[in-house]
């Protein structure tokens, strides 16, 4: 079974969202990484860049899917996590940590509040609703 | 809808594999990675359960005449202790299945796909009629492939059995068993048909010997690996074999034989199919995926299977492109237009690269 920590918030397209120090960390959950099985690549968002809320800011590439990851509130690229070009499998070993993708520096931490919590992401992962090809 | 289960299906839930529905079965996926269960196979040994695959026995004092009527190949280099690689074809060359014709001491077997089962059992009967064949699928069998470097050593502790004598695509078969030099992996190994009820037994045998179990998602990057088609995706009921790159499996003599797509292919042949299969491959950044469009200076193509290739570390893929582009080609990625190259499958056997 996947783990959902009840700190962090939730996209519906899968990406979790961690607010400390005014900043927002940024991956994607650990449902999502094991639905895309081995990550190979991940294209991440340049610093400096202003995405808004929703809007797509970076690619992850398992051996046989691709996936969007969206911008899970609008904000700017203050770090990436370049650590991730040479060793993407950090992205299934440690969906909540080492396998972070960007930070943001949020336009309104208010907009987490339009995301789901822990359970309202499980709810909907459980439903069956997951949008991801998993095969 | 609830999924058919193989005779291994405990085993794979017990082994934590994430199942996934296929063809109506209830498959394993992979067992934590797939690229771990690739690697398995490419520099050690791992054991599919493809026990999903339809198997279909054949008897009468007409099987081969029918066998050589369905199939391209001719059936009648399936002699006992021989399997011969082929596929079916509609009147219009298209390519209804891929199979394996078994030769065995009395009568003839073959195992065609999965998903092709309803269709392919429809079209043999339709043939079948006014001939002395009898076909029986059976169920009762599962089917188990053992493949990689270390394949027939382990095969070998696990039954006591020694495999390394027999040719490539050489079948035996004792007590019940057919065992075939056969696989799906570019590797050595051999793909064994047994009864379910002993399958268990076999797979923990396997396991004991070292044999990682593998699950579909390891054995598609295998297959693409070592250049092998899927049906449904490089090839379909409107993709003739030459337009496959399968021209090899079909058996032009003798030419008296009349095999079902025949005279298509014969036109097809003299025009020169304005398609073919070739590989591309992508040393940058990227993974190609079915569907892409391939820009050629012959014209546009597209890829019909792309993975990254856990061996070569990028991506690789099979592409439908016009005859004649060889050499540079671009793929339209998402937004972007990536340079690649046009090569000749296989990518990957025995572990090593092959192409150039």
């Amino acid at each position: 079974m996947s783990e959902t920590p009840s700190e962090l918030r939730y996209a519906p397209s899968h990406e979790w969202a961690r607010l400390e120090d005014d900043v927002v960390t940024v991956g994607i959950s650990d449902f999502a990484q094991e639905a895309l099985g081995d990550v190979v690549y991940v294209e991440l968002p340049e610093l400096d860049q202003e995405f808004g809320a929703g809007t797509e800011i970076a690619v992850v590439e398992s051996v046989k899917a691709a996936a969007d990851i969206y911008a899970p509130v609008s904000g700017t690229v203050v770090e990436v996590n370049d650590a991730l070009e040479e060793a993407p499998e950090r992205v299934n070993q440690d969906p909540y940590g080492a396998g972070w993708f960007f930070k943001l520096e949020p336009l309104d931490t208010a907009e987490l509040d339009n995301l789901l919590s822990a359970d309202g992401y499980l709810e909907q992962c459980e439903s069956g609703d997951a949008g991801l090809d998993g095969a | 809808m609830t999924e058919a289960r193989t005779p291994l299906f405990e085993e794979h839930v017990a082994a934590g594999a994430r199942m996934t529905p296929f063809a109506g079965w209830s498959m394993a996926l992979h067992y934590g990675s797939q690229i771990v269960e690739h690697h398995a196979v490419r520099r050690a040994a791992g054991m599919f359960d493809v026990s999903h695959m339809t198997v279909i026995d054949f008897a009468g004092t007409e099987a081969l005449d029918f066998l050589r009527l369905v199939v391209a190949n001719d059936a009648a280099k399936a002699v006992p202790g021989h399997a011969v690689y082929g596929v079916l074809l509609n009147p219009e060359g298209g390519v209804i299945d891929d199979l394996i014709v078994y030769g065995r001491g009395a009568g003839y077997r073959a195992v065609v796909n999965a998903s092709t089962r309803t269709k392919v059992l429809r079209w043999l009967g339709q043939h079948a009629t006014g001939l002395d064949v009898q076909i029986r699928e059976r169920p009762d069998l599962a089917m188990v492939a053992v493949q990689g470097p270390t394949a027939l050593s382990a095969f070998a502790r696990a039954t006591g059995f020694d495999a390394a004598g027999m040719g490539p695509f050489s079948v035996v078969e004792r007590d019940g068993w057919m065992i075939a030099r056969t696989g799906y992996t570019g590797e050595d190994g051999v793909e064994v048909l047994l009864p379910g009820t002993q399958a268990v037994d076999f797979w923990r045998h396997l396991a004991a010997a070292g044999v990682a179990p593998a699950g579909l998602a390891a054995r598609d990057t295998l297959r693409l690996e070592a250049g092998l088609n899927l049906y449904g995706q490089d090839m379909d009921d409107a993709v003739t074999p030459l337009e496959a790159n399968l021209a090899w499996t079909i058996a032009w003599d003798p030419p008296e034989r009349d095999f079902i797509g025949r005279q298509a292919l014969t036109r097809q042949r003299a025009t020169k199919p304005a398609r073919t299969l070739k590989g591309v491959v992508l040393e940058a950044k990227g993974v190609l995926r079915h569907g892409y469009r391939v820009r050629t200076d012959r014209g546009d193509g597209v890829v019909t299977s792309g993975i990254f290739s856990p061996t070569l570390g990028y991506s690789i893929a099979l592409a439908r492109l016009p005859r004649g582009a060889v050499g540079d080609c671009a793929v339209e990625i998402r937004a972007a237009t990536v340079p690649a190259r046009i090569v000749r499958p296989p990518f990957v056997r025995h572990g090593k690269r092959t192409f150039r």
